[in-house]
């Protein structure tokens, strides 16, 4: 029996079956024959467009955060609000649980997210690792499924068609940038961020 | 099930947090403090998650019982001059029936009533059967997992809606949204089962008794 490395073999983190891990052409998608669960895909995106998209992101992020979300009318009266107006309104109004949990998967995650997948990408771009790459990979598959931003878009739409029977609604810029957002998320959520283990190597310091 | 080799079963162990292969044995994985920790990345190593059918059946049981008066209790109140009224989950989904978005309801519903019983009801079943080592419809069953863990957090949707409406309905004595406990059980409820979703370890659907020679 020959003894394959540990660094050529691919563990199925669902069922824990074994598998010599081979090249993926483009489109292609590996899957555990045990469980079906999906091993490893092929990632199309390479670190400098993943850094172009972590930079938009940023971008929109920021735009998302600013902007009023959507302003509602009543007789001439106008109320809109932000992001951050929504979390110190559930605060001020005895609901802080609430006001943390939004504050926490609606903004510090998703910040944290592309501060430390900018900061790790910028090194990665010549193949180096930042400063701290191995806590920021721990804290980057910690953060990963607290954030929620899709959901709120979501909420968002809710939100409005339910103010629409007794309000002027109107929608403002804000939630364009989160539309925009979403979109980005959507593409991240294909992107194997271990592949920044085997793209980078260690400084010979 | 003899038929694919299992990383237990060669004395390999997969990373939970960066994906690494790592040898159980002295060499490869380091030990420090008496845990196998991964070379690479300084997770600690387990073959399976540690006490996961405990851990699980706590915080799943802890999310049911915050998930009652995350019904009963009304999640928001709407207040206009003359009337104040309260909403409950499910009140609130027949509201947008009624008013005539239908489709919204429907994922309103989806999303507060049908996705955490579903929770429930499979993380209740893939322990119970991985509890006893069942090998019945392991492949939906691992399925089934999967699913649970990707839709898990849009459950949030509703707090998230009575926190806008909170935000943006501010109208003095004119109308005024006010959050109630309700949403706070809830939004409680969506993170224990998230935590419990995560505490489970697939892997246990696979093992128990082997039937199969």
């Amino acid at each position: 029996m020959s003894t394959a490395s540990p660094g050529t073999l691919l563990i199925c983190e669902h069922c824990d079956t074994v598998y010599r891990r081979r090249t993926l052409e483009r489109g292609e998608v590996a899957r555990c024959a045990c469980c079906l669960a999906e091993l490893e895909r092929h990632q199309p995106l390479g670190v400098n467009a993943l850094l172009a998209l972590v930079l938009t992101a940023m971008i929109v992020f920021v735009q998302a955060n600013m902007w009023p979300i959507v302003t509602l009318g009543l007789n001439g009266q106008y109320s809109g609000t932000t992001l951050w107006g929504m979390i110190i309104a559930m605060w001020q109004q005895q609901a802080q649980v609430v006001s943390v949990l939004a504050a926490v998967t609606l903004f510090f995650f998703p910040l944290t997210k592309m501060l430390v997948l900018g900061w790790l990408l910028w090194f990665a771009r010549d193949g180096r690792r930042a400063p701290g790459f191995v806590r920021l990979m721990v804290v980057l598959h910690h953060v990963g499924p607290w954030t929620m931003s899709e959901v709120f878009v979501l909420g968002a739409l809710v939100a409005i068609v339910k103010a629409h029977t007794y309000f002027d609604v109107v929608a403002d810029p804000g939630i364009y940038a989160y539309a925009a957002l979403t979109l980005l998320i959507t593409i991240f959520a294909g992107v194997d961020l271990r592949q920044l283990w085997d793209l980078t190597r260690e400084d010979p310091a | 099930m003899s038929a694919f080799p299992r990383a237990a079963e060669l004395g390999l162990i997969g990373c939970h947090v960066c994906g690494l292969t790592c040898r159980s044995g002295p060499g490869d994985a380091y030990l420090e403090g008496g845990h196998m920790v991964c070379p690479r990345c300084g997770s600690a190593l387990h073959r399976r998650k540690p006490n996961s059918f405990v851990r699980t059946w706590a915080l799943l049981i802890a999310g049911f019982l915050l998930y009652i008066p995350a019904n009963v209790l009304p999640i928001m109140r709407t207040a206009s001059l003359n009337d104040i009224d309260d909403n409950t989950i499910i009140s609130g989904v027949v509201e947008l029936w009624v008013k005539g978005s239908p489709d919204l309801a429907v994922i309103v519903f989806t999303a507060s009533i049908v996705v955490p019983m579903l929770k429930f009801l499979s993380m209740g079943t893939l322990l119970l059967s991985s509890q006893r080592g069942s090998d019945w419809a392991r492949p939906q069953r691992a399925k089934l997992y999967r699913l649970v863990e990707f839709i898990g957090y849009w459950s949030m949707l509703d707090v998230f809606v009575v926190a806008l409406l909170t935000a943006l309905v501010r109208f003095g004595l004119l109308s005024l949204v006010e959050p109630l406990p309700g949403v706070i059980f809830f939004g409680l409820t969506v993170v224990l089962t998230m935590l419990a979703s995560m505490s489970f370890d697939p892997r246990l659907i696979w093992d128990g008794r082997d039937t199969d020679d």
